[in-house]
C-alpha cells in the first residue's frame, strides 16, 4: 500500500486516519526556530463528512485510502440498499442507507449521481446539484399571490418534504438545489 | 502573450516597506552604537541543532571540500566578537532547507545582534526600543513557567509524561509523538503559544533545560535556560540568549545534537572547532538575539503568508 510522508500532504490527497478513509482539506507546516516541525493538518473523515484537526511529526507517514469518485445512474432502491450503474462498463453498485444518505431522498430514478467508493464500495452519494420532481401533496394554491413571499411544505414524488411559495399548486413539477434542500422555480 | 511570470510578486508599496525597515533599523543600531558587520553564507560548517537541515554544497576544487549555507550567523558573529569586536550586528540571509510554509521560506532575512555586558533582560530592553522605533507595540514580558502554568494548569518543570500525553492528544497530536521533550515542544508551541494570539506582543523568557539551544543556565532551583523568545500575536519573532561562553558546555551540546542527529538518521555536520577555539579563547559574556526580519515585515503589513512580503519567494524564485 503506498503511504504519504507530511511533506506529499496536500489538499484533497485521500489517506487512511484511525481506520477511516479521510480527504486533506489543509496543511500547515508548523516550526519553531528550535524544536521539532510539525504539520497541522484539516482532514475530512469522508464516512462521516466531520473535519478534524491531527497535528503529525514532520516525516511521519499514513496510508494512502484507495477512495475513487465515479459518476453513475440510480436505478432503484430495494428500501434498504440504493442501486447504481456505471453506464460505461455497466458495473453495478449497492450504498447502504449510511452511503446514501440525504442523497437519497431526491433520487427516483435515472438521475447521474457521484459515488465515492473505498475499497470498491460505496462510502457516499451526491445528488445532482438540481432535481426535478413532482408534488404529491400540499394545500390549495393561493391565487395570485406570488409577492407576499410566504412559505408552506410539499411532500415530493420521493417523500421528500420541502418549503415552496403559497402559489404553487399540488401535482406541479418543481426544480430543488440539493446542497440546501431549496425551492428553486417552477420546472413545467 | 508574452510570459509574465518574471514579475515580483508583491507591489511597491511592500518593496517600499521593506525599505523602509532597513533603513530604521541600521538607524537604530548605528545610534545604539551597535556597529554592522558581514559574515560568510558558506562555510565548512553548520549548525548542529536537530532540527535544523543545512543546504550543502562543494567548492570545485581539487579538494572538493564540503561546504554550508549558514543557517544563521551566530558562529561566525561570536567568533568577531571573542576577537573584540564589541557590539555587533548583521542583516543577513540565512537558508533552512525543508522549512518552507505559511511562516517559512527556505531563504530568508535574519537581523541578528549581539550586546556584550548585556543579560538577556536587558537585551530585551533594547528590542522593546527597537519596536517602538519601528511602531510596534511593547511587548509584555512573562516567564515560560508561568505562561504555561496560567495556560494548561501545569508547571513545565514538574508535568509528567502522562499529563503531556493527555494535553497533547487533547490538541490533536499524533499518537506517534512519545518523546518527553517533543511532547512539552508541542504543548508549548501548539497549545500556550496558540493561545497567546490575543495577548498582542509577548516576551516570554527562561526556558526549560532542555531547549536552552545555546544559552547559558541559571543556577536557580528548577534550572532554567536564559533564553527568551518574542511573540507578537502568537507568531515567533525572535530568539535570544543570555550567550553560553563555557566551550566545554558548548562542545557537549554538539555531541549531544550529534547524537540526536544520528539516533533520528539525519546527516551528521562536523562540528564548528573555530567556534569552539574562539570560546576557549574568551568570548565576552554576552546577550544575542536573531529576529526574523520576514516576519516582523508581515506583521507591519498584516501578511497572513510570508510570501506577501518576498519579492520573489520560494516557488517564484
Amino acid at each position: 500500500m503506498a503511504t504519504f510522508s507530511t511533506n506529499e500532504f496536500k489538499s484533497g490527497l485521500k489517506v487512511m486516519l484511525d481506520n477511516d478513509p479521510c480527504a486533506i482539506v489543509e496543511n500547515e507546516y508548523v516550526k519553531p526556530g528550535k524544536g521539532q516541525a510539525f504539520n497541522r493538518v484539516k482532514l475530512r473523515n469522508l464516512k462521516t463528512g466531520r473535519v478534524i484537526e491531527r497535528t503529525f511529526k514532520s516525516g511521519e507517514t499514513l496510508n494512502s485510502a484507495d477512495v475513487l469518485e465515479i459518476e453513475v445512474q440510480y436505478l432503484y432502491s430495494d428500501g434498504e440498499l440504493w442501486h447504481f450503474m456505471d453506464p460505461s462498463n455497466y458495473e453495478q453498485y449497492a450504498a447502504d442507507k449510511n452511503a446514501a444518505g440525504e442523497a437519497a431522498q431526491w433520487l427516483k430514478g435515472e438521475e447521474i449521481c457521484t459515488v465515492t467508493l473505498w475499497n470498491g464500495s460505496p462510502l457516499s452519494v451526491t445528488a445532482p446539484n438540481f432535481v426535478t420532481l413532482q408534488i404529491t401533496e400540499t394545500d390549495p394554491g393561493v391565487r395570485g399571490d406570488t409577492a407576499t413571499g410566504g412559505t408552506k411544505p410539499a411532500t415530493l414524488e420521493t417523500g421528500a418534504v420541502v418549503k415552496v411559495p403559497l402559489f404553487v399548486e399540488n401535482g406541479e413539477l418543481i426544480k430543488i438545489d440539493t446542497r440546501t434542500g431549496s425551492y428553486v422555480s417552477r420546472a413545467s | 502573450m508574452a510570459n509574465l511570470d518574471w514579475n515580483p510578486v508583491v507591489d511597491q508599496s511592500t518593496l517600499k516597506l521593506r525599505a523602509e525597515i532597513l533603513r530604521k533599523v541600521r538607524q537604530f543600531m548605528n545610534e545604539a552604537g551597535i556597529m554592522e558587520v558581514e559574515t560568510p553564507i558558506l562555510a565548512s560548517s553548520t549548525a548542529t541543532d536537530p532540527n535544523i537541515c543545512s543546504f550543502e554544497t562543494r567548492l570545485h576544487t581539487e579538494s572538493g571540500s564540503r561546504l554550508y549555507l549558514q543557517t544563521s550567523p551566530e558562529f561566525h558573529m561570536k567568533r568577531l566578537l571573542a576577537a573584540g569586536s564589541g557590539s555587533i550586528f548583521q542583516i543577513s540571509r540565512a537558508f533552512r532547507d525543508e522549512e518552507s510554509g505559511r511562516y517559512h521560506n527556505p531563504e530568508f532575512t535574519m537581523l541578528e545582534w549581539y550586546r556584550p555586558g548585556f543579560d538577556h533582560h536587558e537585551l530585551m530592553n533594547e528590542i522593546e526600543s527597537l519596536l517602538d522605533y519601528l511602531g510596534l507595540q511593547k511587548p509584555a514580558r512573562i516567564s515560560y513557567a508561568d505562561v504555561f502554568l496560567e495556560l494548561t494548569g501545569f508547571d513545565p518543570h514538574a508535568i509528567s509524561r502522562k499529563q503531556l500525553i493527555k494535553l497533547g492528544r487533547d490538541a490533536g497530536l499524533s499518537p506517534a509523538v512519545e518523546d518527553y521533550n517533543e511532547l512539552l515542544d508541542f504543548v508549548f508551541n501548539h497549545y500556550v503559544i496558540s493561545r497567546l494570539r490575543d495577548k498582542g506582543s509577548v516576551f516570554v523568557f527562561d526556558f526549560p533545560q532542555a531547549q536552552a539551544a545555546l544559552a547559558r543556565l541559571s543556577g536557580g532551583e528548577p534550572v532554567t535556560a536564559a533564553r527568551f523568545e518574542l511573540f507578537i500575536q502568537g507568531l515567533e519573532i525572535a530568539n535570544g540568549f543570555h550567550e553560553l561562553c563555557d566551550p566545554h558546555e558548548q562542545k557537549q551540546r554538539f555531541k549531544s545534537d550529534l547524537q540526536q542527529r544520528s539516533k533520528q538518521n539525519k546527516t551528521l555536520y562536523p562540528i564548528d572547532r573555530k567556534f569552539l577555539s574562539a570560546l576557549e579563547s574568551g568570548m565576552p559574556e554576552s546577550a544575542g538575539v536573531a529576529l526574523g526580519l520576514d516576519r516582523l515585515l508581515m506583521v507591519l503589513s498584516k501578511a497572513s503568508h510570508i510570501r506577501e512580503v518576498l519579492a520573489f519567494p520560494i516557488n517564484n524564485a
